[in-house]
């Protein structure tokens, strides 16, 4: 089993969490924890679990032994209805690519988690604009998707994966469809709103130039956590190696 | 990198002293290693001995004095000739990491290869984290963003070679030390 602490306090851990496809196990005992306002990358190689991992932090999938708790609520135990309503209320979930309604316009889509939670519509929109223009696309209010290029459709879907201004922000992989300098102007915006909101954040990816924009990196390989590293301000980080 | 060109690079736009020189290297270059004084003086000397630069007045303000350096015809000459040629890829690998992977696999074993590997890992990720934020810093001006981009880009491709040479070090300490 391989065990991760943080001293900070906890708003989401997860405890020896296995989870297989079948007879392929792709989680085989993993904890960690983060704390609220950590950024927290969550590295390994392809095929190495971490994007089950994040699955399962998200409530997503349900794990097939251990805990998950939010906020120190075990949460992989609810219903879906009940984790349906954490994901729309505490959680933003960002993917690669194609989260976007393409038949509305930038304002409605980061408007829609708002709509869906019971906000009236003036409202919404009026606050999908704030949060458009925070990520600086504020003049694509009024486009649709297919109108966008990637970099800019990336950044309405960060900011309709904030616009409920969540606990946490799980991320799979967010600029892998990126080039290098749209990917940086994303993670700059991503990072830079999520401290100064007091989100945390976990970031899935296999690329260290991504990963280095987080404060903390958890190593997963096939299946297990094999190193936390949290860097020092400057000179050597500290790292907790796992066996 | 050659001194010498650099400063005659940094006299191209009119002449300057050594200590001028100085600040105007770590302006244009503010994340490299600092020239020292005496580095810049030796440099100059020898510029002025090959004839590419020359010696003007004399400046005092306030200190000592000060000597104005300006390139000469030939020494604008060498600068260009310099700037338009390509810097060959060495045709030696110099790998300080690999050579220590070897040498640890050939005095004591893989595990002892393996945990180097991480802990550099972990030197690098935090080097890169350091660039990263010099990079995402909103009021950093573009020199500096330039040059975090090439270290950045640098401790990359290490990070990618120790990450695969983790996963060789099994069978590279069998071929070593069959």
């Amino acid at each position: 089993m391989t065990s991760v602490t943080h001293e900070d306090p906890e708003v989401l851990t997860a405890r020896s969490i296995v989870k297989s496809y079948g007879n392929s196990p792709a989680l085989r005992g993993v904890s960690l924890s983060a704390a609220r306002g950590d950024v927290l990358a969550i590295t390994g190689p392809s095929g190495s679990g971490k994007s089950t991992l994040l699955l399962c932090l998200a409530g997503i999938l349900r794990p097939d032994a251990g805990e998950v708790s939010f906020a120190g609520r075990r949460i992989d135990t609810e219903s879906e209805s009940v984790r349906s309503a954490l994901r729309r209320r505490e959680f933003g979930v960002l993917f690669q690519f194609g989260q976007l309604v393409p038949e509305m316009t930038a304002a409605e889509n980061v408007g829609l988690p708002l709509l869906l939670s019971g906000v009236r519509r003036r409202e919404a929109m009026t606050a999908a604009r704030l949060w458009l223009d925070r990520f600086g696309v504020a003049d694509l209010a009024d486009q649709r998707p297919p109108e966008m290029s990637g970099g800019q459709a990336q950044r309405v879907a960060v900011a309709r994966a904030l616009v409920t201004e969540p606990e946490v922000l799980f991320a799979d992989e967010p600029t892998g469809a990126l080039d290098t300098f749209a990917g940086e102007q994303v993670l700059v915006q991503l990072t830079r709103v999520a401290r100064e909101a007091g989100t945390t954040v976990l970031l899935v990816t296999h690329d260290a130039q991504v990963a280095a924009y987080a404060d903390r990196e958890v190593v997963i390989r096939d299946g297990v956590v094999e190193g936390d590293v949290v860097p020092a301000s400057s000179s050597a980080g500290q790292h907790r190696m796992h066996t | 990198m050659s001194a010498g060109h650099v400063l005659l690079g940094l006299l191209a736009n009119g002449q300057r002293h050594g200590y001028d020189l100085k600040r105007q290297y770590q302006r244009r270059f503010p994340s490299a290693k600092p020239l020292a004084a005496a580095q810049i003086y030796a440099t100059l000397e020898r510029l002025l001995r090959d004839g590419l630069v020359a010696a003007g007045a004399t400046e005092r303000a306030g200190g000592p004095d000060r000597t104005l350096f300006a390139v000469t015809r030939r020494g604008r000459a060498e600068l260009d000739r310099w700037l338009s040629e390509v810097e060959l890829p060495s045709e030696y690998v110099a790998n300080l990491l690999a050579v220590k992977v070897t040498l640890a696999l050939l005095i004591a074993d893989q595990a002892v290869a393996a945990d180097f590997l991480r802990c550099q890992r972990e030197a690098h990720l935090t080097r890169m984290r350091e660039q990263t934020r010099v990079k995402a810093d909103p009021h950093a001006d573009l020199l500096r963003v330039v040059a975090a981009d090439y270290a950045i880009n640098h401790l990359d491709a290490d990070l990618r070679w120790i990450d695969s040479t983790l996963q060789r070090v099994g069978q590279l300490a069998k071929e070593i030390r069959p």
